[in-house]
């Protein structure tokens, strides 16, 4: 963390281990300096663990399509929502492979969710992800939401009323990538990547190829950005 | 009756500091003096000492309109700026187009006492711009009518105006001009240019005014009489009065405060505090103004100070009323724009504001000279005070000064009128 | 994004095409069973029209009721303000109601601005005198953005988080004509200023006489001359000429107006091939534009309208719906 010198009229920073040299990023599994307040204008350090390697998630993706298959006997009627931003090319990669299961196409598309959050009061008003609903509707199939992190379960609330503005699903199922648990509403996944617990303080983030360049799940303490 | 004072340390017209001796309404010394019995004393050190200022172009609202001015109010406005002498414009309603009107409104100036009121007399009947008003009876009345005007509206027929300026030749009278000609301007809500392009608001273009004053000067030439040009706005206005005073003909003009130092941008808000006629102009405009004035084009400074009560000034623009006050910041403006500038010196603002009014005027005895014999109507004047204007604190009925929230310099601290002090320490006496 | 939407030209490049995006994504709304989002429930949406319009103000109530807004009408004839309350009291009745936005419609140019000192909530101009139509200028330059394929559903999603720079949905290098009267149209002026911003290059073309003097210094080329601007445009837009002028000699005739300024079929086949026609309404037929024209099939004027609600939906949700302040 780079030397800051504490602003005019500012308290004078806790004193604690001295600060490393600047560098990127922190060696993978060190804990940040403890007692180190955020400065302004420069974030806390992010020392983040990787979870999941990109082989990890693989499988991961692979056997939950292959639940889905079992317990939705052969995936009619099936519908893949894949929930913006990262939930979209889950849902894209689960459907590609039940078509190489099952050789015929599996609809699949997206469902943003953002008109519908219970706390958009809170921020300034979000831009929109794409809504995407497959030709045949969500009528009478069973709509299953894909999406990266389960966490308090306000986006998948969010994303049931969406849903029922849209039609009638005959059920609804979730799959998700990473369950970090700490939930708010009774909501529960159907399809679970990996469970992970961890601490409120703690971030998940989701690396995907098609958004960030590469596949990961990396675990890390807050910084200057919230899970997504 | 009028008492005997020591001004000590002022500085006449901006010279050195000397001690100045009022007594039985004149000044009787200039320069070193000791203090006379029974005199009272003004320390002074470091004002300016100015001749009483004379405004050639005030609405004083009444009769007619006392919910935005009184003449009362009005002149203790004028006393607080530094005058001591204002020309009441005739757009009162009644009109001030007969000579009982106008005498109403002399008694009334007279009665306030805070500084001389003289009505000026509408060119027209009702300034209707059809018939001539009875100029004689008014330059006979007891308010000894001399300057004429239709202001507020154009005397647009060339014919009209023709007679008029003839007319008024038979008791050197003058007709001072409010140039605008109605059919270029109709409906006219800002100056022309980009930002009434920008605003959506319908142009007032210069030519307007430009047109009617070149128009004006020529007649006044043919017939061998005197115009005024009021609130002169566009520089194209100053070119063609320096051409027409190049030719030696009898042609005045005047400028206001807000024309010497505010622009039509400021209407980018649409406050309609800055909605004027005629318009706020350029910055070109303003700085030709600014040179007209130090060079003598224009001769004077006039407020056209035009009271409005707040229901007229808090709207959308289109439907607000034209007009700004300006009595009590005239000064203090006229400090910002030209002699913190370096454009006019003391001497000249006495000479713009003071000796050249009087003489458009046609005003016997006023607007002197300080100077030992004249009669003591003077004001003095800190140019080193500063504060942020606000309407609030002003004599005027009226808040809508452009001003209001600009931090200006200056502060008139005493007025005194042909020996009578109006305003001591800043306040009416 | 400020609080208030003005004048087009508070818009960044960012700004219009967050707008555009959102209302891209709100389009689809209209085709589904139920129309609405709950994004706006317990807001309160004024529509303060002064000035007739039945057709923008249904837009903007449309839009507010589809994001569940609660939604008041006060037009002015007949009310209050008919009898002389000032527009200063009207917004302070306002304030007492607790509009959350005000979306107002009024004769002098200025008036929203005016608006927007005196109430606390959201101020939306619907139309200002001969000033801005923020709006109109928005659902104009959806409307473009859909023909030449600019708008987000044809492009990539990656693209479309790179941001800034060609592909980014913006108008780069369309060229744009907007023809009438410019002098008095609101319409013409948001246009100008919005195009500009999302990269179009703008042609005004009408009689001197209806072009403000001070034109020049806008950010657009003119020209007298209609038929040579026709094969150089990729949108015409039309903007509406009202008979009165004529009385006020801006120009001498109807006829000599049609004639000059007027698309007829035959100018419209010196267009590009994939041009289209565009006019905000109220149309003069027989006037500025020939009924063959407003028919045809290069004429976008009814999908204009249809825009004109998702639009208007992505400007609330923007301005109203998330947290008070600037973002």
């Amino acid at each position: 963390m780079p030397a800051v010198n504490p602003a005019p009229g500012h308290p004078e920073l806790a004193s604690g281990p001295t600060p490393a040299p600047a560098q990127t990023p922190a060696p993978v599994g060190d804990p940040p300096p403890a007692g180190d307040p955020p400065s302004a204008g420069s974030p806390a350090p992010t020392g983040r663990k990787v979870v999941l390697e990109p082989e990890e998630i693989r499988r991961a993706l692979t056997r939950i399509a292959h639940e889905i298959l079992e317990r939705t006997e052969g995936g009619a009627g099936v519908v893949l929502l894949g929930i913006p931003t990262r939930g979209v090319p889950l849902a894209r990669r689960l459907a590609e492979r039940i078509e190489q299961v099952e050789g015929r196409p599996m609809p699949h598309g997206s469902l943003d969710i953002t008109m519908y959050r219970d706390d958009l009061r809170l921020r300034p008003a979000r831009a929109l992800g794409p809504t995407e609903v497959p030709a045949g509707g969500i009528d009478g199939a069973i709509v299953v939401l894909v999406d990266d992190v389960l966490y308090s379960g306000r986006t998948v609330r969010a994303a049931l009323d969406a849903l029922n503005d849209l039609g009638r699903p005959r059920a609804v199922q979730l799959a998700v990538l990473i369950d970090r648990g700490h939930r708010e509403l009774p909501v529960r996944p159907d399809y679970v990547g990996k469970n992970l617990p961890t601490s409120k303080q703690e971030v998940v983030r989701v690396m995907l190829a098609e958004v960030d360049g590469e596949d990961a799940v990396l675990l890390g303490r807050a910084d200057s950005g919230g899970p997504e | 009756m009028t008492g005997t004072w020591l001004i000590r340390g002022a500085r006449p017209l901006g010279g050195e500091p000397t001690s100045i001796v009022v007594r039985d309404g004149l000044i009787d010394r200039i320069g070193a003096a000791t203090k006379p019995a029974g005199a009272q004393v003004i320390g002074a050190d470091g004002l300016i000492a100015l001749p009483g200022l004379v405004d050639l172009h005030t609405h004083l609202r009444e009769p007619g309109r006392e919910d935005a001015e009184t003449v009362e109010t009005g002149t203790q406005a004028a006393a607080l700026g530094g005058f001591t002498a204002v020309h009441a414009m005739a757009n009162t309603d009644p009109v001030a187009d007969t000579a009982g009107v106008v005498e109403q409104i002399w008694r009334l100036g007279r009665q306030a006492g805070h500084c001389d009121v003289h009505p000026v007399g509408a060119v027209t009947v009702g300034l209707g711009g059809t018939r001539l008003a009875e100029l004689g009876a008014m330059a006979d009345s007891a308010a000894r009518v001399r300057v004429f005007s239709d202001d507020g509206r154009c005397v647009s027929d060339a014919v009209l105006m023709r007679r008029a300026l003839e007319y008024v030749k038979a008791f050197g009278g003058v007709i001072a001009q409010h140039a605008q000609e109605p059919r270029l301007t109709d409906g006219a809500q800002l100056n022309e240019g980009e930002m009434s392009a920008r605003l959506g608001l319908t142009g007032w273009p210069a030519v307007a005014e430009e047109a009617i004053i070149a128009r004006d000067c020529l007649l006044a030439a043919h017939v061998g009489s005197a115009l005024h040009v009021c609130h002169v706005s566009t520089a194209g206005s100053v070119e063609i009065i320096r051409w027409a005073k190049g030719k030696g003909w009898r042609v005045t003009a005047e400028v206001t405060p807000h024309h010497l130092l505010l622009t039509d941008s400021l209407a980018a808000s649409y406050d309609p505090v800055y909605k004027v006629n005629p318009p706020l102009r350029t910055a070109a405009d303003v700085a030709a103004l600014r040179e007209g004035l130090a060079d003598g084009t224009i001769d004077c400074v006039a407020t056209d100070h035009a009271p409005h009560p707040v229901e007229d000034k808090e709207t959308e623009w289109d439907t607000a009323a034209f007009g700004m006050t300006g009595l009590e910041t005239a000064l203090r403006v006229v400090q910002e724009a030209m002699v913190d500038t370096g454009l006019l010196d003391w001497a000249g603002v006495a000479d713009r504001m003071s000796r050249r009014p009087a003489v458009i005027g046609r005003l016997p005895g006023a607007g002197g000279e300080l100077a030992a014999g004249q009669p003591a109507s003077l004001t003095l004047y800190d140019p080193t005070a500063r504060d942020t204007v606000n309407p609030a604190t002003h004599a005027s009925r009226s808040r809508n000064s452009p001003f209001t929230g600009m931090d200006l310099p200056g502060r008139v601290v005493a007025t005194f009128l042909r020996g009578t002090p109006t305003v001591l320490d800043g306040k009416i006496a | 994004m400020n609080r208030h939407l003005i004048s087009a030209g508070d818009l960044t490049r960012d700004d219009a095409l967050l707008i555009l995006d959102t209302a891209d994504e709100l389009a689809q709304i209209s085709d589904r069973p139920i129309k609405k989002l709950p994004t706006l429930r317990g807001r309160t949406v004024v529509n303060l029209f002064f000035e007739d319009s039945t057709r923008t103000r249904i837009s903007f109530e449309a839009a507010a009721k589809r994001l569940s807004a609660d939604v008041i009408n006060f037009s002015a004839k007949g009310s209050s303000v008919a009898k002389g309350e000032s527009l200063k009291d009207t917004a302070l009745t306002l304030e007492a109601m607790g509009a959350d936005a005000v979306i107002v419609r009024h004769s002098a140019s200025g008036a929203p601005q005016r608006l927007s000192g005196w109430v606390r909530g959201t101020v939306v101009n619907a139309g200002d005198g001969s000033h801005e139509h923020p709006t109109q200028a928005l659902l104009d330059s959806f409307t473009i953005r859909r023909h030449f394929g600019r708008s987000a559903s044809s492009r990539s999603a990656s693209s479309r988080a790179a941001g800034a720079g060609p592909g980014d949905g913006a108008l780069d290098g369309l060229r744009v004509t907007i023809v009438g009267d410019v002098l008095h149209s609101r319409v013409a002026r948001s246009n100008v200023l919005l195009l500009h911003t999302l990269g179009a290059e703008v042609t005004l073309v009408a009689p001197p006489t209806l072009l403000p003097v001070a034109v020049g210094s806008w950010p657009c080329s003119v020209s007298y001359d209609f038929d040579a601007a026709l094969p150089k445009s990729d949108v015409v837009m039309m903007l509406r000429v009202q008979q009165e002028r004529m009385n006020a000699a801006y120009f001498p005739s109807v006829r000599e107006y049609s004639r000059r300024y007027g698309l007829d079929a035959a100018r419209m086949a010196q267009l590009p091939d994939q041009a289209i026609v565009m006019h905000p309404g109220p149309m003069n037929r027989g006037v500025e534009i020939a009924a063959e024209v407003a028919d045809s099939a290069r004429s976008t004027i009814v999908e204009q309208v249809a825009n004109g609600v998702s639009v208007r939906m992505a400007v609330l949700y923007l301005l109203l719906g998330g947290a008070e302040g600037d973002s």
